[in-house]
């Protein structure tokens, strides 16, 4: 352990005794509208080697409680209370005395790892900076320190990632390297603020397990901030959860989860549990064929830089798919995947490089624009950014109108207007929104009124780009249950986009799972979710975080590291082979075969792998 | 319920709206009226025109007892008319130029910003290229073809050198705003190319282009000013700002009045225009409350 850091009071506590205590923290910002308190009257403490993990949606307070402690709130914030770290408080500890905390007692972990880490500067230098600055090491001793750290994190190729720059890494690999930088300094405490959130639950599930193991390791408290239960599950030794500010419940993780005392605290555990069956609406799915994709790719050009051609990405490779009318079809993978690139190809929103999409026996992609952009009240799009999808500068009213000025011009204003209170009203919003501007609503407000706009024309086709992905917990159940009323109202198709297994499986009759842009398996969401058949589907299904703490930590203990590689330079034959724990030498050598593994006709059970015949 | 009915009516109501709830900005738009009214209402009245020659009074300091309250120059003109008909020239001059400027300005770099690809290479290539030519030259061209002193000509030379400006700055605007999720929104619902520009990426372009085009009257104040000294803009005995705070120059320490006066005609525009810029873009942005 460093010298530097070490001082007496350190030493002589004993190791059973709490790391941090907070007593009676209250946090505060005073803006224009008034005093707001973020956090009220907060005791907590973590000892060493203990996991607590602060759950609760997003505004209740536990990032700026972490924020109060490590002296980092914005300039009209103001703590209360108490925050001893080992004997020594740190509210209000001078700027000199509370550096020599941060970075090395603490380390902190925060959300968007590129945000956090400064661009311009390579990852060694990054984690040199740290080294130097708390350890006084340089140089050759600190170059030799990173690499043992990136090691320790897991990141491939470490060596040739010193030298790197965090745009060049993948979301994953950044939050590595955030954590190497937590690390650097043997802290005592690492504070992780939703460090998995940004990323896709294969990457998830490895950094938690790599957070586990830190702390087995190490004796190293940790304190989890996040709103997903399924991460607590399965690292958390003990659970805290917050509403409004206020602590409403804490205790050990298994007591939390089997015999929540608070109401909050049991709606959110229901909120987390496997949902129960999925919605199938008999002799819907035996409908006509709707959408018709056929050995749909497309390309981008990717700049190689000033006077070089461009090279070609190719985000999606010969897709396949028909979709019956009424019908609900998932759209499963990782980022970098080909999903969102299939959901705009599907609209003919790009322009594919190959291929055909027919909606209705009508080819899109040879429509003249003027009869594309009548077809267009008939497929409707919901967006994963809910406010980035609206227009700042139009109030609801004239957001969920704009389609109906285009599409329906002969209606009048009045009529217009009728009906756009209407349409809110089937997606829960009140007629007092009318007049507000998109900043002035919640995130699953925004995203009602995209589902408004969306819905108005009564779509036959519905495509949502991940429209869950920036809600938060209670939220997300919320629009989907939204969803699947709509649907079933209005008979309309459905594809959905997203990385959430869990949405997926509640709202969709078949699934297709994409890597790199190639389909990977296609089958009814009960064969797919209960009998994978493509090693790639398990490790996706093996990555969904179970909310149970019997489970989970076994389940994370099995996590596999491993990123998909980059689309610009796939592997041969079978793109999934780099990472798949099967591959043969075949794989290799050929693209494996569209095969039938169940069913028949258009609604066939297909996957693409060489060897799934022995595997299943 | 009109928000729904007109769907730009609701942007601009409310623009007018917080304007008007801004003190600062009001208080600068009142000035600018009055000074604009000013202009026009008084040297028609003044028993004095713009280029006659008071014989009695020649370099006479101000006061309000006197026959002339803003004094007199060398000549024996009388000071208030020609600096109140300098107001009006070179508003009338920079408020054109800069409606000139930022007009196409905003439809050369929103059409080119938007279009994307090889076209948008060209038009910006195209700005580029006239960007380096310089300006004079054109504008000396100009006088030469049409004839000097001409104000259509300033109006052109002006408008002709300011709308490069504002075309990069709205094109940067526009390709910022083209990759907004909302934009993708607008494609998706089937809006034609014309009303997703006209809809959705003008009216976000409105706030930097509201401050720009207030920032720019001054520029083409001072531009035409600069212009007339070179014996370019506006030639005696007609006034502008320009030329009667360069006579006024000229005799700064004989007869100090000569340039105070047009100089803060001058700087009460550029503040008021300033203010009243700042007002427009919090007044565009919903987000500013």
């Amino acid at each position: 352990m460093p010298s530097t850091r070490a001082s007496t009071e350190v030493a002589s506590l004993p190791a059973s005794q709490a790391l941090l205590t907070l007593s009676d923290l209250t946090v505060s910002f005073t803006t224009a509208a008034g005093t707001l308190t973020a956090v009220r009257q907060l005791s907590l403490a973590v000892a060493r080697g203990e996991c607590l993990s602060v759950v609760g949606e997003s505004g209740a307070g536990k990032s700026q409680a972490f924020l109060a402690v490590m002296g980092l709130l914005a300039a009209n914030g103001r703590a209360q209370g108490s925050a001893r770290f080992l004997g020594t408080e740190l509210l209000g500890l001078a700027a000199p005395a509370l550096d020599r905390v941060r970075g090395a007692a603490i380390g902190m972990v925060f959300q968007d790892p590129m945000t956090s880490l400064t661009p311009h500067l390579t990852v060694g230098e990054q984690i040199a900076e740290v080294l130097l600055r708390h350890l006084k090491v340089g140089g050759g001793a600190a170059r030799r320190r990173a690499l043992e750290l990136l090691e320790r994190v897991q990141l491939t190729d470490p060596a040739r990632r010193l030298g790197q720059y965090p745009h060049e890494l993948s979301g994953g690999m950044r939050q590595r390297v955030m954590i190497a930088i937590a690390i650097a300094c043997e802290p005592q405490l690492l504070i992780a603020d939703e460090p998995t959130t940004a990323l896709d639950v294969t990457v998830q599930a490895q950094i938690l397990a790599l957070l586990a193991d830190l702390k087995r390791e190490r004796a190293l408290g940790v304190v989890l901030i996040t709103h997903d239960l399924g991460a607590v599950a399965g690292v958390a030794d003990r659970v805290a959860v917050m509403r409004a500010g206020s602590l409403i419940e804490t205790g050990p993780t298994a007591a939390v989860f089997k015999s929540p005392r608070d109401p909050y605290t049991r709606e959110l555990v229901r909120a987390a549990a496997p949902p129960p069956a999925i919605f199938s609406a008999p002799g819907t799915a035996a409908g006509a064929t709707a959408l018709a994709l056929t050995d749909l790719s497309v390309e981008f050009a990717v700049s190689r830089g000033w006077l070089r051609s461009p090279t070609r990405l190719s985000a999606l490779s010969g897709v396949t798919l028909e979709l019956a009318a009424g019908e609900a079809l998932g759209v499963v993978g990782e980022s970098g995947g080909g999903k969102s690139t299939l959901a705009r190809a599907a609209l003919a929103l790009l322009r594919p490089c190959a291929g055909e999409v027919v909606w209705m026996g009508r080819a899109l992609l040879e429509l003249p624009p003027r009869e594309l952009r009548a077809l267009r009240g008939e497929l409707q799009m919901i967006f994963q950014d809910p406010l980035g999808s609206l227009d700042p500068r139009m109030t609801v009213g004239e957001i969920v109108g704009e389609p109906l000025s285009v599409h329906r011009r002969e209606l009048a204003a009045a009529a217009r207007a009728a009906a756009v209170v209407e349409m809110l009203r089937r997606v829960e919003l009140g007629s007092e929104l009318l007049g507000r501007y998109p900043h002035e609503l919640s995130g699953g407000q925004c995203q009602r009124v995209g589902i408004a706009r969306a819905m108005i024309l009564e779509p036959r086709l519905l495509v949502c780009d991940e429209p869950l992905s920036a809600l938060d917990g209670p939220t997300q159940q919320q629009i989907m249950a939204l969803l699947e009323r709509l649907r079933r109202e209005s008979g309309m198709s459905l594809l959905l986009v997203s990385h959430n297994l869990a949405v997926v499986r509640r709202l969709c009759e078949r699934v297709l799972v994409l890597y790199l842009g190639r389909m990977m398996e296609l089958a009814r969401t009960q064969s797919l979710y209960s009998q994978p058949r493509h090693p790639y589907t398990r490790e996706l299904l093996a990555a969904v975080p179970v909310a149970d703490p019997d489970l989970q930590p076994a389940r994370l203990k099995e996590t596999r590291p491993g990123e998909p590689p980059s689309p610009l330079a796939p592997p041969s034959g079978c793109v999934y082979r780099t990472r798949c724990p099967h591959a043969l030498s075949v794989c290799a050598e050929r693209v494996p075969a569209w095969e039938v593994t169940g069913g028949a006709g258009d609604g066939a059970n297909r996957v693409a792998c060489h060897r799934w015949r022995e595997l299943s | 319920m009109s928000e729904a009915a007109a769907p730009l009516a609701g942007l601009w109501r409310d623009a007018a709206r917080r304007l008007r709830a801004n003190r600062v900005a009001c208080g600068a738009l009142g000035l600018l009226a009055a000074v604009a009214l000013l202009a026009l209402v008084a040297p028609p009245v003044s028993p004095w025109d713009y280029d006659s020659l008071d014989w009695q009074h020649l370099a006479q300091p101000p006061g309000l007892a006197a026959a002339h309250w803003f004094g007199t120059d060398r000549l024996g003109r009388d000071l208030f008319v020609r600096t109140l008909s300098g107001v009006r020239l070179s508003l009338l001059i920079s408020l054109a130029a800069s409606a000139l400027s930022v007009g196409i300005g905003l439809a050369w770099g929103a059409l080119a910003g938007f279009a994307g690809g090889r076209t948008d290479e060209w038009m910006m290539r195209f700005v580029d290229v006239l960007y380096s030519l310089p300006y004079l030259f054109i504008v000396i061209i100009l006088s030469a073809v049409v004839g000097r002193g001409s104000i259509a000509v300033l109006l052109i030379a002006i408008g002709a050198v300011g709308w490069l400006t504002t075309a990069r700055i709205v094109h940067g605007q526009t390709r910022a705003l083209k990759r907004r999720e909302f934009i993708e929104a607008a494609r998706a619902t089937g809006l034609p190319t014309r009303a997703i520009l006209v809809r959705h990426i003008v009216p976000n372009l409105a706030g930097t282009v509201a401050v720009y085009a207030t920032l720019t009257v001054p520029q083409m104040i001072l531009f035409e000013s600069f212009l007339s000294f070179l014996g370019l803009g506006v030639q005696e005995p007609h006034a502008s700002l320009g030329n009667l705070i360069n006579a006024g120059a000229q005799e700064m320490e004989s007869a100090p009045w000569m340039l105070l006066v047009p100089a803060a005609f001058l700087v009460v525009l550029l503040v008021c225009l300033n203010l009243l810029g700042d007002g427009l873009r919090d007044a565009l942005d919903p987000r500013e409350h």
